[in-house]
């Protein structure tokens, strides 16, 4: 999986980008995103949300686990928050200009 | 009853702590309250309900209840739901409170701010205790309390819960409200929020955070700073070895002198009340059933409060949430919560710590998954039946001049609890709870120095849990395995040891055809029953059985080793050894695993689960050995 940022589209999954990768969110949840069934998503996004993730938000990944580069620690306003790359894809992300 | 007791009005003798986890809500709590706070279940789940007291400035004595943390009312876990019922009124034999305190992180306010706009929905008097505050201004970040009560029409107040008279302008507060409070009010206005009033919930935080804020202040530099180390891929794992082999040499090493004081005790004690009493029921009962039977249970206190210091340490110094991130794939694999892999270290040690230290893990399907694996670790009561059979039948050489053949074989059956303990895991993931997947989603709080007396507090607590059972449930069971193994006693004459006439005893012969398709003789049937009680009994019971009475400790281990040896074919002693692996030979452990899973069924699954394994384990392994002619 390539997570250099010189490949980054407009937008893309959370989930999908490196460390280092500095963004602000688009979109929390949606239609259907890679690898959650449909079912689980409604409830994802409301976690997803109460803990913190917000469209417009800035978000930061600060730390990568060693296996798989799994799970990543995004830094959000003034918190900290790890979760799993899977988790993360429901969140759409573009650059920060 | 004092007459200012009666005095006080009736309204506000309860209110409860509501909070963001790691907000330091129950810092507050054990602020107000002090030492007088009780610990218990509520019924029905493993959530811990913390209630406590203290009295007002102006005299009121207020209970206080001390509720899980959660972001918002939408309970996703038991813990989150108690805390939902309890705020609105619906939890059963708990009163509702007459007013609620929601603790904020003054470094953290934008989160609270969703949770205090649900509160008020909700309609129960209402007070926002902005904690940590010295933090915040140390940090440069300036909150104008007044506009934000303003702005959230509710009382606010600053509080430092570790530092002396930090509490007091929320008692003061306390006081002002229950005044103000008419004796009925209206609840009933919340309901669960759907993403777009959580969106909406988010917009009107952020309109309050531009009002109140006057100086946003510096980020927390020392918590990035560290976290460039230890949450790196690889050093950060390095260091959380380190961690863990200092955890656990302290728990072994250091608890040995206490736990040797805490036998003699016991043993003196045993002794005392031996030349006091006549020879008879009354005498054993109370030496070996009782004293015995509660001394070998309390020998692990010291071990308990150890380890319970380390992971209070950890916890509050926000380690615990980097150690779940850094473990969370490699334990995810088998199917474990990152948060997982303290307990089941801890059961190296003995499966009691190691149950009780899966409070550390908040979903319950994982927390119930890690207490149905940890008796599978290789605990240190395994180890005198591990030692006595490998000294009789594994000879003492070395493999290529190199690897002691003992060494290895000790080796090979703690390799074998570990491998198993992940296989169970992973099937208990895919079969029990297939198809539900937890989202690892967790907050990673800034660094904070623990504050002494909090941690006290928590090992004190913990303390107090773990001698309340041996002094119940634990005791209880080992009474009645002592009366199995006395009762009745020898008849006048009898030639066999004692035990062979007693209920253990019949128990023993009833059992032995049972057993014997995994190589098991009646003498083993018989050491079994008593080796209910703990597993290392059963290497006294196997003397008893044998008739060997060369005193105990090394004398009894090397001539019962000879004898043994004599005895038994290494087949059954391989079969033996498979059997500990997995067999659920401690009554200690069901007993804590029936009271943190507050069911009877847990600790039913698990003991049936392991004696099928211990089954099969020792039915292949005597068969296996048997047909390779050893």
């Amino acid at each position: 999986m390539p997570f250099e940022s010189a490949t980054i589209p407009a937008s893309a999954h959370l989930g999908s980008l490196g460390k280092g990768f500095r963004g602000r969110i688009v979109r929390v949840g949606g239609a259907s995103v890679p690898g959650i069934p449909d079912v689980d998503l409604a409830e994802l996004e409301r976690r997803l949300l109460e803990i913190g993730f917000i469209e417009d938000a800035v978000v930061e990944i600060v730390h990568e686990g060693l296996v798989g580069r799994d799970p990543i620690a995004i830094r959000i306003n003034e918190m900290t928050v790890a979760l799993r790359r899977r988790e993360a894809n429901a969140i759409l992300v573009e650059p920060a200009g | 009853m004092t007459a200012l007791d009666t005095a006080a009005p009736h309204a506000f003798a309860r209110i409860a702590l509501v909070g963001n986890p790691n907000c330091g809500k129950t810092a507050l709590f054990n602020a107000l309250t002090g030492s007088r706070q009780k610990v218990a279940n509520y019924p029905g789940v493993t959530v811990e309900r913390k209630l406590g007291n203290f009295v007002t400035p102006a005299g009121r004595r207020v209970q206080v209840l001390d509720l899980p943390g959660t972001y918002s009312l939408r309970a996703r876990s038991p813990d989150e739901a108690i805390t939902r019922d309890v705020v609105l009124g619906r939890q059963a034999e708990e009163p509702a409170p007459d007013a609620i305190v929601c603790v904020a992180d003054a470094t953290n306010l934008r989160q609270v701010l969703r949770l205090v706009l649900e509160l008020k929905q909700v309609g129960r008097p209402l007070i926002l205790a902005v904690n940590m505050f010295d933090i915040a201004r140390h940090r440069g970040l300036e909150i104008d309390l007044e506009a934000l009560s303003q702005a959230l029409a509710i009382p606010v107040v600053a509080s430092i819960a570790v530092r002396k008279g930090g509490t007091e302008a929320l008692l003061r507060r306390i006081d002002t409200l229950a005044d103000a409070t008419p004796s009925v009010v209206e609840t009933g206005g919340w309901t669960e929020p759907s993403a777009t009033e959580i969106r909406r919930a988010h917009r009107e935080a952020d309109r309050i955070l531009k009002l109140v804020v006057r100086a946003t202040g510096r980020p927390a530099i020392w918590t990035a700073r560290l976290d460039r180390v230890l949450l790196h891929p690889v050093a950060g794992i390095v260091i959380l070895l380190a961690v863990l082999f200092l955890m656990f040499q302290a728990v072994f090493s250091w608890a040995t002198p206490a736990m040797d004081t805490i036998k003699d005790g016991f043993t003196w004690l045993g002794a005392a009340v031996g030349d006091v009493l006549p020879p008879g029921m009354l005498r054993s009962l109370l030496a070996d059933g009782v004293i015995a039977g509660v001394g070998s249970v309390l020998v692990f206190l010291p071990q308990i409060l150890i380890l319970f210091l380390f992971i209070i340490l950890l916890e509050d110094f926000g380690y615990m949430a980097r150690a779940a991130f850094l473990m969370d794939r490699i334990m995810g694999g088998a199917g474990l919560h990152g948060r997982a892999f303290i307990p089941l270290l801890s059961s190296f040690a003995c499966a009691i710590p190691g149950v009780m230290a899966t409070r550390v893990i908040e979903n319950r399907r994982d927390r119930l998954t890690t207490i149905l694996v940890a008796p599978l670790m290789t605990c240190s009561a395994r180890i005198p039946v591990y030692t006595l059979i490998i000294s009789a039948f594994v000879p003492r050489t070395t493999l290529g001049g190199v690897v002691d053949l003992q060494g290895l074989v000790m080796f090979g059956l703690y390799a074998t609890g570990i491998v198993s303990a992940l296989l169970i895991a992973f099937i208990l993931k895919r079969v029990l709870w297939r198809g539900e997947t937890e989202p690892f989603l967790l907050e990673l709080p800034n660094y904070k120095l623990p504050d002494p007396k909090n941690v006290l507090l928590g090992v004190v607590q913990r303390g107090r849990i773990f001698v309340r059972r041996a002094g119940t449930i634990i005791l209880a069971m080992m009474i009645l395995i002592w009366f199995l193994s006395s009762v009745p006693g020898a008849p006048a004459g009898a030639t066999e040891p004692a035990i062979n006439y007693s209920i253990a005893g019949q128990i023993g012969h009833w059992m032995a055809p049972l057993l014997a398709p995994i190589g098991f003789n009646w003498q083993i049937a018989i050491a079994l029953v008593p080796g209910l009680a703990a597993r290392e009994v059963a290497v006294a019971a196997l003397g008893t059985v044998y008739a060997v009475s060369a005193g105990d400790g090394e004398a009894l281990r090397s001539t019962l080793a000879s004898t043994l040896a004599a005895h038994w074919s290494l087949p059954t002693a391989c079969a033996l050894l498979a059997w500990y692996i997995f067999a659920p030979q401690c009554a200690s452990t069901l007993g804590v695993v029936r009271r943190e899973t507050n069911s009877l069924r847990w600790p039913a699954f698990l003991f049936v689960y392991m004696i099928a394994l211990a089954y099969a384990a020792a039915f292949a392994t005597f068969h296996v050995t048997t047909a390779l002619g050893l």
